[in-house]
């Protein structure tokens, strides 16, 4: 067994981040990872920013991931992305989703939401472009940006000793575990 | 079975798995989901109390009778818990008795940093510090063993980090202790001041054979490394400390840090050449080495203000920094929490940030947020309670000093029953003139959605008495009493004119629910919520006033050259908007 490996998800409240680093948790956990969850959401249900860290690997300590030490970064929101970057290492993964989400000093005109994002992250680090928002369209289901999200990371960390199926379908609720499972293909296929 | 569970639910399973058989909270992040998690075991009666007082001493009565029990609170509800807590360690225990302190280092979500180690010290309580969810359980169940072994009180430290953070734990089965036979015991459990200063002499021979299990305890453990550096470290911070150091460094790490286990830290100590300590916020445990002689390094390194990181302990103690990526952060726009669309407490906050010569003295909850742009409606805001005696305090200040303005505590509906209502005793009993508002939105918003003595359920599920709010201020002698719907402006503005020019005791309830409750088919009867529709702008109308923008919304935006735009998968038709444009520009949909 190799190094801790170090995932960070952010985004904004709503999301859905917690029922996807459910998932992934849950996935590591059934492979046979020692894994820590740290999760951040203090008042996020109020549209304040939401991130959860994933580490594992054969024994895990901390279960939070420090600045430069993310082996990947999975931003559901473009400005949060940015908000989030130094904790990646500079030759780590950005996967990034195509949307932006205003908070309320944009909303109410006293600031500008950031613009070139995308651009500018690309010149400083590996960055892949999703746009999961049109895919869940497509999908059916706006809701399934969130396993569209992980099935991109899971591709691009490329974690190969877990059964993602199962872990999805002991995680989401009945109903919806067929959409998400094709979420979870569909997310994989964008990377 | 091995499962991820955070912290909190590690304790609920502790709890359930010691037999503990009666538990009482009230409400606080990061503590919250404790309760929450122990109220499906149904072999545990589980309840939240109005504040942390009663559940402490709900929990104190259930061990004194015989029973296992646990109260779990945030670290500013031990504030609140103290007055019993200090004399509870003076009886001690029948059954055994945890009490959960979560503190929140980093204030994630509080209004201070307070670190309750030292309740332990002050109140001579034997306190454990886990570092992951399997020591959150194993702490629990040990606990009640050293509880009832030394007739004591446990005193068990989270920290926001590991309430929240899901590490492994393994499940084992529930081992049914029953209930202990109560006998009356006046020299024991009535703490007069006769009986104390027996009780006083015996807790400090107490003390004294809890200092030696804490020598021998495993908890206080010693992994033997490199010996060239010593880390004496408890909690979360052993893991950061582990994480930097590997086993490049030796180290104590406590699981029980009151009492100490002097003679372990002197051994310790000895045989390791450099010697640290790694704590969270304040030099507790380096206070307490230095004062045994032993040179330590802490403090001086290592901040006592904020969450420690790993990052943190490596640029402190190695001078090392991880390399990062830099982006301008000028271009990085904050995410401020912000009253949800549809909240009902934004029509009040917006009619009185209207209001000349006010002062609002606020509280602790989501109507806290009143006080954050662009609505900016708030005065003060200290603790639980304070609010309206705060208030009051501020309209006696103002009449004895000849300045005229009207004072409004606004508080929630259970922080009202949580210890408003002292308060509000005051402000009639003293003929005060402060007016209180309280902001009843069916539930308690903050903490995620729990029942309270207003909502008509119990923690368990069960229905029950709802306790009227206007009736407890009426049995309090207030005269003026008005419920009003603060999602209607003119019905809000004209409550608070009237509170402004009465010159005796005024509560105004605003009555409605929650935008983020699931109600009941009652409620949603009730209050139309169902029959409500959406609003939106008819940009030939907008004049670009930005009005609306006033009202903070979160679902309303603005483009130079179309005007505001509401967002329609956000937006409730709560009519707060509706109300402000002096244009008639937004409008319902469909109509």
């Amino acid at each position: 067994m190799s190094e801790t490996k170090n995932i960070l998800l952010v985004g904004v409240g709503g999301q859905g981040i917690i029922l996807a680093s459910k998932v992934l948790s849950k996935g590591l956990v059934d492979a046979g990872f020692d894994v820590k969850m740290s999760e951040v959401h203090g008042m996020a249900q109020r549209g304040g920013s939401v991130t959860t860290q994933v580490r594992y690997g054969e024994k895990v300590y901390s279960p939070i991931i420090g600045k430069g030490q993310a082996d990947i970064l999975v931003a559901f929101e473009k400005m949060e992305a940015m908000r989030w970057i130094e904790y990646l290492k500079p030759n780590g993964k950005l996967v990034i989703n195509n949307y932006s989400i205003p908070s309320v000093p944009v909303l109410t005109g006293q600031v500008k939401y950031p613009e070139n994002i995308i651009e500018e992250l690309k010149e400083k680090v590996d960055t892949t472009v999703i746009d999961a928002a049109n895919a869940a369209r497509e999908l059916g289901n706006i809701r399934t940006q969130n396993i569209i999200m992980l099935g991109a990371l899971v591709k691009a960390l490329n974690i190969t000793e877990v059964n993602w199926e199962e872990a999805i379908k002991e995680t989401v609720k009945e109903k919806y575990i067929d959409i998400n499972l094709k979420a979870f293909k569909r997310g994989m296929e964008l990377v | 079975m091995k499962r991820l569970l955070t912290g909190n639910e590690a304790v609920a399973r502790g709890a359930y798995e010691a037999g503990v058989t009666v538990a009482s909270a009230y409400p606080g992040t990061p503590s919250t989901e404790i309760l929450e998690n122990i109220a499906k075991y149904k072999e545990i009666y589980s309840e939240w109390a109005p504040n942390e007082k009663v559940a402490l001493e709900v929990a104190i009565g259930a061990s004194i009778a015989g029973a296992r029990s646990i109260a779990a609170m945030k670290h500013v509800g031990v504030n609140v818990a103290a007055d019993p807590l200090f004399t509870f360690a003076y009886t001690g225990v029948n059954g055994g008795c945890i009490l959960i302190t979560a503190d929140d280092p980093g204030m994630h979500s509080s209004q201070n940093e307070q670190d309750n180690r030292y309740y332990a010290k002050s109140a001579k309580l034997v306190m454990l510090e886990p570092s992951d969810s399997q020591e959150a359980k194993d702490f629990v169940k040990l606990g009640y063993e050293i509880s009832e072994k030394f007739d004591v009180p446990i005193l068990l430290r989270l920290t926001t980090r590991i309430c929240h953070s899901k590490t492994l734990v393994e499940l084992e089965e529930r081992h049914e202790v029953g209930i202990k036979e109560y006998n009356k015991n006046i020299a024991k459990y009535v703490a007069t001041p006769a009986n104390g200063r027996v009780l006083h002499v015996k807790l400090e021979e107490k003390l004294k054979k809890l200092e030696e299990y804490s020598n021998n305890t495993p908890i206080n453990k010693v992994e033997f490394n490199d010996k060239s550096i010593g880390i004496i470290t408890s909690g979360v911070a052993y893991q950061y400390a582990k994480e930097v150091f590997g086993d490049n460094a030796s180290y104590l790490k406590l699981g029980m840090t009151f009492p100490l286990p002097k003679q372990k830290i002197r051994e310790f100590a000895k045989q390791v050449d450099k010697l640290y300590v790694i704590e969270e916020l304040e030099p507790y445990l380096e206070t307490e080495i230095k004062a045994m002689g032993i040179d330590i390094i802490g403090k001086e390194l290592i901040p006592n203000i904020g969450e420690l990181n790993p990052d943190i302990i490596r640029e402190a103690l190695l001078g090392e920094k991880k390399e990062i990526i830099e982006m301008n952060s000028e271009k990085i726009v904050s995410r401020p929490p912000t009253m949800c669309a549809g909240c009902p407490h934004r029509g009040l906050f917006y009619v009185l940030s209207k209001k000349k010569n006010v002062v609002i003295t606020g509280d602790i909850g989501c109507y806290t947020l009143g006080s954050a742009p662009p609505l900016e409606t708030m005065d003060t805001c200290i603790c639980m309670g304070a609010s309206v005696s705060a208030g009051h305090g501020f309209s006696k200040a103002f009449e004895v000093n000849g300045k005229e303005a009207k004072v409004f505590g606004v508080i929630g509906d259970s922080t009202f029953f949580h210890s408003g209502i002292t308060g509000l005793i005051d402000i009639v009993y003293n003929k005060g003139n402060a007016a209180t508002i309280i902001l009843d939105n069916r539930i308690t918003g903050m903490t995620g959605h729990q029942e309270n003595p207003g909502t008509g359920y119990t923690l368990m599920g069960e229905v029950t008495e709802q306790i009227d709010l206007v009736k407890i201020c009426e049995a309090i002698g207030v005269k003026h009493i008005e419920v009003i719907n603060p999602l209607d402006l003119k019905e809000t503005e004209k409550a608070i004119d009237k509170a402004i020019n009465t010159d005796e005791p005024v509560v105004i309830i605003t009555k409605w629910p929650c935008v983020l409750k699931k109600s009941p088919k009652e409620e949603i009867e009730e209050y139309g919520l169902d029959q409500r529709k959406i609003c939106t702008v008819e940009s030939d109308k907008c004049k670009q006033c930005k009005l609306c923008l006033k009202v903070g919304c979160p679902a309303i935006s603005f483009e130079e050259g179309i005007g505001a735009i509401i967002d329609d998968t956000m937006c409730v038709g709560c009519d707060v908007c509706l109300q402000v444009c002096p244009f008639n520009a937004i409008v319902k949909v469909g109509e």
